[in-house]
């Protein structure tokens, strides 16, 4: 790909960016989230056109229509979030929008997809059964899905964008070794992340995009992390975090649950007999693969959800649960996956949301009236102290960037100073510099003796942030390890369902 | 035997339910497609009153009249399904108000009776031709099935083949797994070179000469003849709508559910041609009533996804979203 650029309405997406793979390579695309990877492969894919620039394949150049070219010429991708079908069989899938063999005719015979699809999956150890319905798949499976799409359609190259966030390192472990095998056989595999250490174990190059453009191609053996590191953020940052120091924390339990039972939202069980507890100050990270009730657990604890059994304590009061407004009044703050979504009201102005727990307090409105002035000032006192960038009080949120509106929502959850606060992927899509403020203002509030429960698919993150570390898999504690001398594999077998030792 | 209130009861349902097999199978592959359609009503009356139109003014052998009549009934559906498609599909309006909108526009106060009344159609004109009852095979005499399946008409005949060929459409082949593909996750679909636009408009434009034809089946077969308002086809369109979730997205299960409401509908006139005693208000209001039972059952207690509902529907697809 040469000299690619691409603007959407405020945004230029890439600038000028260009890469080159070659046949039998993983070569990997790094940057920060932002930095033009996924638009790039959307262009290589057919599904948006270049505004300039030009692909070359295998020597010859190419015009892509629609995605339907560009699986034509031999190019698949497995998006970050799947393009399944979930009501849809295993074979049902694969064969989708296949035009050749058994796509070809009129109607479809599932036994032979099934059979092309178990001998493959035995040939690249992608076990997966080709009957089942993707629904009932787990995450790592739905994935295994996506590249048997791609080897059934014979793809010469295959995008895999960002594959390991929804990974156990296991998982991610033997999907790198899938895709090494693929790459051995002369087939092109272009590898997106902005995990550092991933990139350098899987791929042979690393082109590096920083803002759009192209900043440099080098080769994944000779390159150290910190190099990668400089190139990616465009400054020296140390990869190697400072060992904190065990910290001594109060005996006061801010948050005690005990038993919790939660129902998801088909009426499953999505949290079982759950209980533990929260020290002032401490921080407690939540580790488990994506859907294993931990949205529904933080849901339950700031109300947004009922207890179906069990109880929650916060500062010594019982809650009685499904009433955020009595969550927010026992102290517990909630900091949600989907922040601009349910964290905030996108198209309210930035005052509007700063004050959109507290409207209620004697200081914000007089009866019925609301005291503007009074709001306006405390927003801009959230701005400041949280450094929100933001044209003014008055902007809609919804045109923040991801981090200030993290950082927003913080200030706000910090405001009316909180006992516990539950935050779930505080940094997801966030870049390096926002991720450290965000961290920084995390360690600030427990210092302050907040009781955090800190959920995160990031196990680096956890491991940085958190004194005490709970393993979820299917809804139950299955792990409590301390964080300082516990191993990322450690972790990785729990959330996998294995047992300890 | 054959004038049992019973079979009577049954044939005429079979009569009366042949519209709403039509229009339900055409619903059915909008909906597949994602596109919800609540202009059904509004298409149904302008194949009518098209369909009339054809059979008034063209000369000819009954049959041939008959078939251009019907056929030009399908398009001019379709004429109205486009309008749906093009803002709903193109222009990504909702499609609720879209829908409703199309009704209004197309039906009894609308399009079609203006049509009508330009042509000076009113109820005394009698119908030059209309769908008779085909004796198949000379069955029209056997005990029971004899009046129910083998005395019809050919529109009859004609929706039994039509819910075949939807039914093993969208259940077998490659085509009718793109469709639902296109239903359930339209940026799937895209991401495998499926052209989800063309597949929604080819649905919708389908969808919408199925219900032509069905409003056909009123104006040349159950009362042949115009009436302009809402008496000829009287919310056969709603109910049509109402099925489709009645019968779980099934093709299969539109034929049941057809069948049912159309014995709903013949039920007052066989009661009242033997003098029962019911009130004809209540009897009339039976279809309707059980419309909104239906969908208060099928509402409660079961989710979308056990119903089989297309995961899209009502949603339009948007590609370049940032």
């Amino acid at each position: 790909m040469v000299g690619i650029s691409k603007r959407f309405p405020g945004v230029v997406a890439n600038d000028d960016a260009s890469f080159e793979a070659a046949e039998g390579e993983v070569h990997a695309l790094l940057g920060e989230n932002g930095a033009g990877k996924t638009t790039l492969s959307n262009i290589l894919t057919g599904l948006y056109r270049q505004d300039e620039g030009e692909i070359e394949l295998y020597g010859e150049q190419v015009r892509f229509h629609s995605p339907r070219d560009a699986l034509d010429a031999g190019i698949c991708m497995v998006h970050q979030h799947f393009r399944l079908v979930e009501p849809f069989s295993v074979a049902e899938n694969v064969v989708l929008g296949d035009h050749r063999r058994e796509g070809r005719r009129l109607v479809v015979h599932s036994g032979a997809i099934e059979k092309r699809v178990g001998e493959l999956s035995s040939r690249y150890g992608l076990a997966v059964n080709p009957r089942a319905r993707v629904w009932q798949l787990s995450v790592g499976e739905q994935q295994r899905v996506e590249i048997l799409k791609a080897l059934y359609r014979e793809a010469r190259i295959l995008i895999m964008d960002e594959p390991t966030a929804v990974l156990t390192p296991q998982e991610a472990k033997a999907l790198f070794e899938t895709l090494r095998a693929m790459a051995d056989e002369g087939k092109t595999v272009i590898f997106i992340s902005h995990k550092l250490h991933e990139v350098k174990a899987v791929a042979d190059r690393v082109t590096v995009l920083r803002a759009g453009r192209t900043v440099a191609t080098v080769d994944a053996r000779s390159a150290t992390l910190s190099s990668l590191a400089a190139l990616m953020v465009g400054r020296e940052i140390d990869v190697a975090r400072p060992l904190e120091q065990p910290r001594t924390l109060s005996d006061v339990l801010t948050l005690e649950v005990d038993g919790l039972t939660v129902a998801g939202d088909r009426g499953n069980i999505a949290v079982k007999d759950v209980s533990f507890a929260l020290r002032e100050g401490e921080i407690v990270g939540v580790a488990g693969v994506a859907g294993n009730g931990q949205r529904e657990l933080a849901e339950a604890l700031s109300g947004m959800r009922d207890l179906r059994a069990g109880s929650v304590r916060v500062g010594g009061k019982q809650l009685r649960g499904g009433d955020p407004r009595e969550a927010i009044m026992a102290g517990v703050a909630h900091v949600p996956e989907d922040r601009l979504g349910t964290g905030l009201a996108p198209s309210l102005s930035v005052t509007s949301n700063v004050v959109i727990k507290t409207y209620r307090s004697r200081s914000l409105s007089r009866g019925p009236l609301l005291a503007l002035r009074r709001m306006r000032e405390t927003a801009v006192g959230i701005i400041r102290r949280y450094d929100v960038k933001t044209p003014g009080p008055g902007t809609p949120v919804r045109n923040l960037s991801g981090g200030n509106l993290q950082k927003l929502v913080l200030g706000r959850e910090f405001a009316d100073d909180p006992l516990v606060l539950v935050v779930a992927q505080p940094t997801r899509g966030l870049d390096v510099g926002a991720i450290e403020t965000v961290h920084s203002y995390l360690r600030e509030a427990a210092a302050n003796g907040v009781a955090i429960l800190l959920m995160s698919e990031d196990l680096d993150e956890i491991r940085a942030l958190a004194d005490r570390i709970l393993v979820v898999y299917e809804g139950e504690i299955v792990g409590e390890l301390s964080a300082g001398s516990t191993s990322i594999e450690e972790i990785g077998l729990l959330m996998a369902g294995g047992t300890r030792g | 035997m054959n004038d049992t209130l019973l079979v009577i009861v049954l044939a005429d349902a079979v009569l009366y339910g042949t519209p709403l097999l039509f229009a339900s199978l055409g619903e059915l592959l909008a909906e597949r497609s994602g596109v919800l359609n609540l202009g059904v009503e509004g298409m149904m009356l302008f194949g009518a009153v098209v369909g009339f139109w054809v059979t008034q003014r063209v000369e000819g052998a009954s049959a041939s009249v008959l078939v251009l009549a019907i056929l030009a009934s399908g398009l001019s559906g379709a004429a109205m399904a486009a309008i749906h498609a093009f803002l709903t599909i193109t222009l990504r309006a909702n499609q609720i108000v879209s829908g409703l909108a199309l009704t209004i526009f197309a039906g009894g106060l609308g399009l079609s009776a203006y049509v009508g009344t330009e042509l000076g159609f009113s109820p005394d004109i009698p119908a030059k031709q209309h769908f008779g009852s085909v004796d198949v095979l000379g069955l029209a005499d056997l005990p029971v099935l004899g009046p129910i399946v083998f005395d019809q008409s050919a529109l009859v005949y004609a929706s039994w083949i039509a819910a075949l060929l939807v039914g093993l459409y969208l259940g077998r082949t490659r085509f009718g797994l793109n469709v639902r593909a296109v239903g359930e996750a339209p940026a799937s679909a895209d991401a495998m070179g499926i052209n989800v636009t063309l597949y929604r408009y080819v649905h919708v434009l389908i969808g919408g000469g199925f219900a032509g034809v069905a409003g056909a089946c009123y104006s040349l077969s159950i009362s042949p003849g115009w009436i302009a308002g809402d008496t000829l086809i009287g919310g056969a369109g709603w109910i049509a709508i109402a099925l489709v979730i009645f019968a779980f997205w099934r093709a299969e299960l539109c034929l049941v559910g057809a069948y049912l409401f159309g014995a709903l509908s013949a039920l007052p006139f066989a009661l009242q041609a033997r003098n029962v005693d019911v009130a004809p208000e209540f009897l009339y209001a039976l279809p309707y009533v059980m419309t909104i039972v239906v969908l208060v059952i099928v509402s409660t207690g079961l989710s979308k996804r056990h119903l089989g509902a297309p995961a899209a529907l009502g949603i339009p697809y948007v590609r370049e979203e940032r």
